[in-house]
């Protein structure tokens, strides 16, 4: 008697949790699909290669391409070594005192400020202070900082997840503690590291109010050099869906469509480095 | 490739070069108590009286060493018994070494006059067991349970020759009251040699355990 | 009774503080030269930390304070002008799980020369095959030098880490229970290989097996709740220790 209960339960829980996976599931497929049949017509080479035309109704989205590329380029530049270096410095070098402990607060605090203020923030340093104006540089820099959290804890998982042993025989064999960091625990943790910033720069490539308040203008100009202005695919697509009258639908769902494709794509990296990680682990038995 | 036992192989080597050892210093007792008797040699008498302290010292060490092997290597099955055979056959050399210095005593007393008869069977008992000491020692370092039994059954001829000797000298005895001290001294004589070649045939029985494993009675 | 042998290290009484606790007291204590020393006592007597006073380890472990004085020669190590990185060259360590870096078998044991300058490709390979032999390696891994390190075996990895260790050439060798991990055969193996060694270096090894203790060290040092009970030749302390503690442990009528 009290079997037949249990199995039924048990078949009652998984049924429910089965449910719970689908509808996370499902949405997203939608979504995906969904934006692939509107938009799916729009894509084509032209598109991408070519500039936009009559107020962005005819022809292509190549300025914001570009621009949203050389953000992600300057996002790495700036956001990997601060992070890396910080998260270094956090996990191999800093003993637990108030200061740490100030920093690791402060951390947890950035990853929760709105995107709009980094967008002033970034408005107010970079832009005025620093006189960088409306920039690829302050727009690149002010993204660094949004995103940093994300490399800093990603690093520090990563940095976490080697063995203390191998630290230990390393300084056992004579090494100085950097140059068991840079030989033996860096290489190691990379995958975790480079994961991480795959994920930063998926986000900050789908950024929209910080680009805003700094100033991307929606100019078909490329930008040829980073204090030059810039436009993005986010800010494009803010323009194209609400400012610009008579917008011929396909256009729209077509930048949708690309930048839906950028975060997947990214997000579809960031999971094969960790597949690559998981398969490096049972070969080198990590 | 070394054994991973190298350390153990070595101690049980060098326990049996001194086992070796202790059995030569052993049988030149035999035969300088031997010699001493037929030169009537009191000299040589107290020298092997002093020898023995030597024997014993070396006898002591092969134990403590032995003792030693045991409580760091931790040595099992036939190891194990190699190393218990030889602290059993060098208790029985140290007897037999014993019995040589009583020899030696029974010439001290008796050397000042001359020999009762020429010494036939007597010097035949000490070259018999000296013989079988060999072997036995031989079996041991070749593992041979065989030539240890073998050599085991010559026991019955030094019993005899021993026989030989008592009835011999009790008919000197009976005829002449003068001879009994001298006869005594050859009858006590002949009865150390007997034991001895007994203690050689249980080297034969440890031959025997340390490779079977099993206790045979060899001294039947 | 007096041990008469040359010292290669030495404590004088030596005292280690984690924060307020204190897991050594007062140790001095006489390694001698080409000889293996054992360290034995139960678990949690301190024999881990007493070790890697020898090395220096316990710098990394912050809040760990150590009074008194360790010599390599008659060179004392806890001193603000001591290179911990040359120390560490010259007082070699092996740990309990065998640690191979996550590298090929060549680059692990020539991580240590590299690191102190040395990228001469033929001497690494001379190193490497040099010491490859000395940890009764070669013949196992000459053909596969390239191959990762955890393709080997637990007894394999083991001697790995000992050959990566003579690499930096060092004059002491420490090992932290090198054999817990291991199965018996690997253990005698690398009981062995330290006999092989100890004419060329000085090994201290700690070891919570007293069997191994009896069988591999030409010393032993019994310790107790962070004090040193008894330090004499292990064939003395084996069958006629003195002090009363020493000979219950050592049968086993402990606890």
């Amino acid at each position: 008697m009290k079997r037949r209960t249990r199995n039924a339960t048990q078949s009652l829980a998984f049924f429910l949790l089965t449910i719970c996976c689908l509808l996370i599931v499902v949405p997203v497929i939608a979504i995906i699909v969904y934006v692939a049949t509107q938009g799916g017509g729009t894509i084509s080479w032209q598109f991408l290669s070519e500039f936009p035309k009559n107020q962005a109704r005819e022809g292509g989205i190549f300025p914001a391409l570009l621009g949203s590329f050389y953000l992600m380029i300057g996002v790495v530049l700036f956001a990997l070594p601060v992070g890396l270096l910080a998260a270094i410095y956090l996990h191999e070098y800093a003993k637990q005192n108030p200061f740490t402990r100030l920093i690791n607060l402060s951390i947890i605090n950035l990853a929760g400020v709105p995107s709009i203020v980094f967008g002033l923030f970034g408005l107010s340093f970079f832009v005025l202070l620093l006189k960088m104006g409306s920039s690829l540089l302050a727009a690149s820099l002010t993204l660094s900082c949004l995103v940093l959290p994300v490399v800093v804890t990603a690093s520090r998982e990563a940095l976490a997840a080697v063995p203390n042993s191998y630290r230990e025989g390393s300084l056992a064999l004579g090494a100085t503690k950097w140059q068991t960091i840079r030989k033996v625990v860096l290489p190691q943790a990379w995958p975790g590291i480079l994961t991480g910033l795959v994920l930063a720069v998926s986000r900050a490539a789908g950024e929209t109010a910080p680009i805003l308040v700094i100033g991307a203008a929606f100019s078909p100009i490329l930008p040829n050099s980073p204090l030059s202005q810039f436009n993005a695919i986010p800010y494009h697509l803010y323009v194209v869906a609400t400012q610009i009258p008579k917008m011929p639908k396909q256009i729209q769902w077509g930048i949708i469509l690309v930048l839906l494709a950028m975060v997947v794509l990214f997000n579809l990296t960031a999971i094969i480095l960790r597949i690559q990680l998981r398969a490096r682990k049972r070969r080198w038995g990590l | 490739m070394s054994s991973i036992r190298a350390t153990l192989d070595k101690s049980i080597k060098e326990l049996e070069q001194d086992v070796i050892e202790l059995g030569s210093m052993v049988r030149q007792a035999l035969f300088e108590a031997l010699r001493a008797l037929k030169e009537r040699n009191s000299v040589l008498a107290e020298q092997i009286v002093k020898n023995d302290d030597q024997l014993d010292d070396l006898s002591r060490r092969i134990d403590q060493k032995a003792v030693e092997t045991i409580a760091t290597q931790q040595p099992t099955a036939r190891d194990l018994r190699v190393i218990i055979a030889i602290i059993r056959i060098v208790t029985d050399l140290e007897r037999i070494g014993d019995l040589c210095n009583n020899v030696a005593k029974q010439v001290l007393r008796i050397a000042d006059r001359p020999l009762l008869k020429p010494l036939i069977d007597i010097p035949r008992m000490v070259e018999i067991t000296a013989a079988m000491l060999e072997d036995g020692l031989q079996a041991f370092l070749a593992r041979d349970p065989v030539r240890a039994e073998k050599m085991c059954l010559r026991d019955d001829e030094v019993d005899g020759l021993r026989h030989q000797v008592q009835r011999e000298l009790l008919t000197y005895m009976m005829e002449d009251p003068r001879t009994i001290e001298r006869a005594t001294a050859l009858l006590m004589i002949s009865l150390y040699l007997e034991r001895a070649a007994d203690h050689v045939t249980n080297i034969g029985e440890q031959v025997v355990y340390l490779v079977t494993g099993q206790w045979k009675d060899l001294n039947l | 009774m007096m041990l008469d042998f040359s010292v290669k290290m030495k404590t004088e009484s030596v005292s280690l503080f984690y924060d307020k606790t204190e897991a050594l007291k007062k140790i001095s204590l006489a390694i001698p030269a080409h000889q293996i020393t054992a360290i034995i006592g139960p678990s949690g007597c301190g024999k881990s930390s007493f070790l890697r006073l020898f090395n220096r380890m316990n710098d990394l472990i912050w809040k760990a304070r150590v009074t008194g004085q360790v010599y390599l020669d008659t060179v004392p190590l806890y001193n603000p002008k001591i290179d911990v990185v040359e120390l560490r060259k010259r007082v070699g360590m092996v740990f309990q799980k065998p640690n191979p870096f996550p590298m090929s078998i060549f680059e692990n044991i020539a991580f240590g020369p590299r690191v102190h300058g040395l990228h001469d490709r033929a001497k690494l390979d001379e190193i490497v095959e040099r010491c490859c032999l000395q940890a009764a390696l070669w013949d196992e891994v000459k053909d596969k030098l390239r191959d990762s390190a955890f393709a080997l075996s637990g007894g394999q990895q083991q001697r790995l880490c000992i050959a990566r260790v003579l690499a930096v050439d060092p004059e002491v060798i420490l090992l932290d229970e090198p054999c817990s991990a291991l199965d018996p055969a690997s253990t005698m193996r690398i009981e062995e290989l330290m006999q092989q060694l100890k004419s060329q270096y000085t090994i201290i090894i700690v070891t919570h097996n007293m069997q191994q203790a009896g069988r591999a060290s030409d010393y032993t040092a019994f310790m107790l709740m962070g004090d040193l009970i008894e330090f004499s030749s292990t064939k003395e302390l084996f069958t006629s220790p003195q002090d009363k503690r020493t000979e219950d442990y050592i049968t086993g009528r402990w606890g």
